[in-house]
């Protein structure tokens, strides 16, 4: 029986939950402290954006083991 | 170094663009993966050499074809900026877009992270930067293929920054002072072992996040754009054109950002770890 398509699928799946948490929680405490201190709202955006790419770089290694079970 | 790892990944996804099924995973897989031939669809195909040398496949292939317009590219246009900054230290037209853009990686990547003596390693960054932005936008382009969609392509830029930041490193501290710094200071004596492996590996699982984020970046994109649009082959109607090419068509946007995003990461994390190599008590 074949299980590499469906743990592929199980994975990817897996893995958005965990990014989107992170992502979710790091865009909220964002807003909120550009919320509270507009004048510093583009040194808060700029450091927003490193650490979702970051987040997703993570969440991408998971995406890539993913692909490969996938494709075997 | 990662000739297992790159063997593993090429080998899987080269296996499946050997069965080119009708619409499915082979299509989408045909325009992500590398290929001898440059294919305009419905015009002609251009069938790029192929060479064996001392039993090693070093045939030009598509991806190294875009490489190397990009490389074109670079030279041309910035050939030309520097050219222009003869005549007058105020740029206009093109040399004032270059310039933003190479003071924004001087002052907001550079110098904030490697600090004193940022110079050195400002000719390496400016084209480490501006070579995958380049790279990421000619895969946008139609009939375009993303070199750094590769995973050899984005192992070698990584690589490459692995040796910039050791030899960087060395040459500041010396090579058994800069091995000594690894380990932070005030550590109890019998945690030094563990440490320094650690330290060691985590030199190594450094760069190699970095290829990896670059690669899985722009190949996810491509995938999501593709997959979107062979719905419209899968679903065999064509009601749903509309909504799949809105779709794609968001992504698009998308990806634009993200490569201009991946571009700008690759960039400060290896300046990142240069200037951690450099000034190695912070």
């Amino acid at each position: 029986m074949d299980f590499a398509y469906l743990a592929a699928g199980i994975g990817a799946g897996l893995t958005i939950i965990g990014g989107a948490l992170g992502i979710g929680k790091l865009a909220a405490s964002a807003m909120e402290a550009s919320g509270r201190q507009p004048e510093a709202s583009g040194d808060i955006r700029t450091s927003m954006i490193i650490a979702a790419a970051l987040i997703e770089g993570i969440s991408l290694f998971a995406l890539v083991i993913c692909i490969l079970l996938a494709l075997k | 170094m990662y000739s297992e790892e790159l063997k593993v990944v090429s080998d899987s996804l080269k296996s499946v663009s050997t069965e080119q099924s009708e619409g499915g995973a082979g299509w989408i897989m045909h325009h992500i993966l590398d290929s001898n031939t440059i294919d305009f669809e419905p015009f002609f195909t251009i069938h790029l050499p192929q060479i064996h040398l001392f039993g090693m496949d070093l045939s030009i292939t598509k991806h190294i074809v875009f490489m190397w317009i990009a490389f074109a590219l670079l030279i041309l246009i910035f050939n030309t900026v520097a050219k222009s900054y003869k005549k007058s230290f105020l740029p206009k037209g093109l040399s004032n877009f270059m310039e933003v853009l190479v003071v924004f990686v001087k002052d907001e990547i550079a110098k904030p992270t490697i600090g004193k003596g940022y110079e050195k390693f400002l000719p390496y960054l400016l084209t480490m930067f501006f070579f995958i932005l380049f790279c990421n936008f000619l895969g946008l382009l139609p009939y375009g293929a993303t070199a750094t969609s590769n995973i050899s392509v984005t192992a070698t830029l990584a690589v490459i920054s692995f040796i910039v930041i050791q030899v960087g490193g060395m040459m500041q501290n010396g090579p058994f002072g800069y091995f000594k710094g690894l380990i932070p200071g005030g550590v109890p004596g019998w945690l030094i072992p563990i440490m320094f492996i650690v330290e060691i590996l985590g030199l190594f699982t450094k760069p190699f996040a970095l290829a990896i984020r670059l690669f899985a970046n722009m190949t996810a994109g491509h995938i999501v754009i593709m997959a979107l649009l062979g719905l419209i082959f899968i679903l065999q109607t064509v009601f749903v054109a509309p909504v799949s090419v809105a779709f794609a068509l968001f992504i698009y946007l998308l990806e634009i950002l993200v490569s201009l995003i991946q571009a700008y990461i690759f960039t400060m994390l290896s300046a990142l770890f240069i200037g951690m190599a450099v000034h190695q008590d912070h």
